[in-house]
């Protein structure tokens, strides 16, 4: 059985936002039978130019239905100019996570919706524009190249699990590996040049520095989605943080913590920080 | 919320009279039954007993029975060890429809260099006997295709193609798993040279399997070791399972004609009343050559997985042939062999039934699952679409 997190399993009981739209500003179609599953998202805007109205209806499994149902909650409201900088790795974060495996599910969401800002904007994505790597699945290089930048994927099997491409017969496998070296290779070009060794700091320093950090960075950062943050207590490098509004009862709050908060904290404090939650 | 469990073909409910037969082998008889002294020679006796119970059950000989770990390892066992008995011997012959301990183990050969006929399905999942035997060649080791396939129920000719197999003077088997205590089982007049079975799937537990090996076979060991089973399989007896195993094929033994007749008439219900209520359902496999208790739908422009998902929240337990179920990306090698196409396959469910299930259990179902379907139906893009092709929407 699949490990779906409560929010998978809440918005595939519960799908928000199904049917379609008729006479739409926006329609975008991806998936097939034959591949076992589909989105179709049909979206409306306002007089500001905002996603008024959004609607999906999907073929699929739990996580495919719960990616779709997220996607339109993540992006009603939005211009599609912000809708656009949605990821698929947004919809799994909204969804507290997926299991790896099912991780195309969130990439299907991602594609459906860029189909249909294409087609607001009175385009349209083709296949025939770019090289169908995998014939199973009809996967272009186009996707395996953004779903490899986009997720930092390392491997053939990841490849799979995120867009579908050599899941069927396999016969694609070497060209998906010349895909991800290429990109990598790209990727490790454009990356900024590695940071100066962080300053060895006095615990007064690090202390302020962890504050600073935390005000500039972090807090307003999950004050955004309704959360806040309380720093309890320093210890060494360990950092004692009590989480607060959306934060204290969200699912994903130990993902916050350590993918986010910790993270951060390395980043521009120390490489051994550890960020622990303090319950009240 | 009530428990609902109609997926007996992945595994079943061990039956009390086996549990209670098995428990005073974890406690007071723990002997070794390979053991000189008397509190060993006790032991030995009852695993004696309960050998002869399965062979009875198959209509064998004791001596041509083995207790192994599982039917995984019978059917591993059973193809390396009579390739081993013919090394010079590098072709075999399966189908495309088989378990993956079956179908793995022959990928695997193949990697080894041996020459690898799997034989095709047609759209009812049988076998064409004429591909069989223009597939014979005199460097065919061992033919061994599953007795009925566990998706379907779908249950192949085994004597038939035992007659055309065996005029070749070619070795024999079959993974008779999901056929044992519902098909009667008689090795004396059967063609088979071997044949495997597994506990967990007749009310016995997991973790013990049964390959019958005729008389006069040739076979190599597979677990190498002792002396236990006559040299054929080493390692010490799992007494408490060889126990319950035996009484579990008696029980079988017994039942055989309520599988039959009530489980086979629950099934039919079950079929029957789900093909009534909810448009766009076929049936997978030839309704009519299929196991009493096994039942395979596939509901058109809808996903498995979601399905099953949703009968689980219910308490109700089936499985399904769908891609997303197993992490693959492909619905099952089953029904892609035999054709089915992709607006139903993905959709597949099998419902699989013991001699424990009620026909209120099938009620409850029969309201359930129409329900669930259509809210399906009403999500998926393609249902609209088809109802309007339809000129009905």
């Amino acid at each position: 059985m699949w490990d779906y997190t409560e929010k998978v399993k809440d918005h595939f009981l519960n799908p928000r936002n199904v049917g379609e739209i008729e006479d739409p500003d926006g329609a975008g179609e991806v998936g097939s039978l034959a591949c076992g599953d589909a989105l179709r998202l049909t979206f409306k805007l306002d007089e500001k130019k905002r996603i008024k109205d959004v609607k999906f209806k999907t073929f699929g499994c739990a996580s495919a239905i719960a990616s779709s149902s997220a996607l339109t909650e993540i992006i009603k409201g939005k211009t599609l100019e912000e809708a656009a900088r949605v990821t698929n790795q947004d919809i799994a974060n909204y969804l507290g996570g997926l299991p790896e495996e099912k991780m195309h599910c969130s990439v299907m969401g991602r594609e459906a919706l860029e189909a249909a800002i294409a087609n607001f904007h009175g385009q349209k994505i083709t296949k025939e524009d770019f090289e169908v790597i995998c014939n199973c699945f009809g996967v272009t290089d186009r996707e395996i190249i953004k779903a490899v930048r986009e997720n930092n994927l390392k491997t053939v099997e990841q490849v799979t699990y995120y867009t579908k491409a050599g899941g069927g017969c396999g016969q694609c496998h070497p060209k998906i590996e010349a895909i991800i070296e290429k990109v990598r290779k790209e990727m490790e070009k454009e990356a900024p040049p590695p940071k100066p060794e962080k300053k060895k700091l006095t615990n007064i320093q690090r202390i302020k520095l962890i504050e600073e950090t935390l005000g500039r960075e972090i807090i307003p950062a999950l004050k955004a989605d309704g959360g806040d943050l309380d720093l309890v207590d320093i210890e060494g490098n360990k950092v004692l943080v009590a989480l607060r509004g959306k934060c204290s009862f969200c699912p994903s709050s130990e993902f916050t913590l350590k993918q986010y908060v910790e993270s951060k904290l390395r980043e521009f404090v120390s490489d051994d920080i550890e960020v622990e939650e303090v319950r009240p | 919320m009530k428990t609902v469990y109609v997926d007996n073909n992945a595994t079943t409910k061990v039956a009390p009279e086996v549990l209670e037969v098995m428990v005073p082998f974890f406690s007071e008889y723990y002997g070794n039954p390979s053991s000189m002294h008397f509190f060993g020679g006790q032991v030995q006796k009852k695993v004696d007993e309960a050998r002869g119970k399965v062979a009875e059950f198959l209509g064998a000989e004791p001596s041509e029975i083995i207790f192994t770990s599982c039917g995984t390892e019978s059917d591993n066992a059973a193809i390396l060890g009579t390739l081993d008995s013919y090394p010079e011997k590098r072709h075999i012959i399966t189908t495309r429809v088989e378990h993956p301990a079956v179908g793995n183990v022959s990928t695997y050969l193949g990697r080894k260099g041996y020459r690898i006929t799997e034989l095709s399905v047609d759209r009812e999942g049988r076998l064409d006997l004429d591909e069989l035997r223009e597939s014979l060649a005199d460097e065919t080791a061992l033919v061994t295709l599953m007795y009925a396939n566990n998706e379907t129920g779908v249950i192949f000719p085994v004597e038939e193609v035992g007659e055309i197999v065996k005029a070749r003077g070619i070795p024999f088997h079959t993974d008779a798993v999901q056929a044992a205590g519902k098909i009667p089982l008689q090795m004396k007049k059967s063609k088979l040279d071997l044949l495997s079975l597994s506990g967990h799937k007749l009310h016995a537990p997991k973790g013990i399997g049964v390959l019958y090996i005729r008389k006069g076979t040739k076979f190599s060991p597979f677990l190498i070791g002792g002396h236990q089973e006559k040299g054929r399989r080493g390692g010490t007896e799992n007494v408490p399972y060889i126990i319950g195993l035996g009484k579990a094929c008696e029980l079988a033994q017994k039942h055989l004609n309520e599988e039959n007749t009530k489980v086979r008439s629950l099934r039919d219900y079950l079929e029957t009343k789900l093909l009534e209520r909810i448009p766009n359902t076929l049936v997978n496999g030839e309704r009519k050559n299929r196991l009493p208790n096994t039942t395979s739908l596939s509901f058109e422009f809808v996903e498995g997985e979601s399905i099953l998902l949703l009968l689980s929240d219910l308490g109700i337990c089936a499985s399904s042939g769908s891609a997303c179920t197993s992490g693959s990306l492909e619905p099952s090698h089953v029904l892609r062999a035999m054709g089915v196409p992709f607006t139903a396959a993905h959709g597949s469910i099998r419902f699989s039934l013991s001699i424990y299930n009620t026909k209120e259990e099938m009620d409850y179902i029969i309201e359930q699952l129409p329900p669930i379907i259509q809210r399906l139906r009403d999500i998926s893009p393609f249902w609209k679409d088809y109802l309007r092709a339809q000129g009905r929407a």
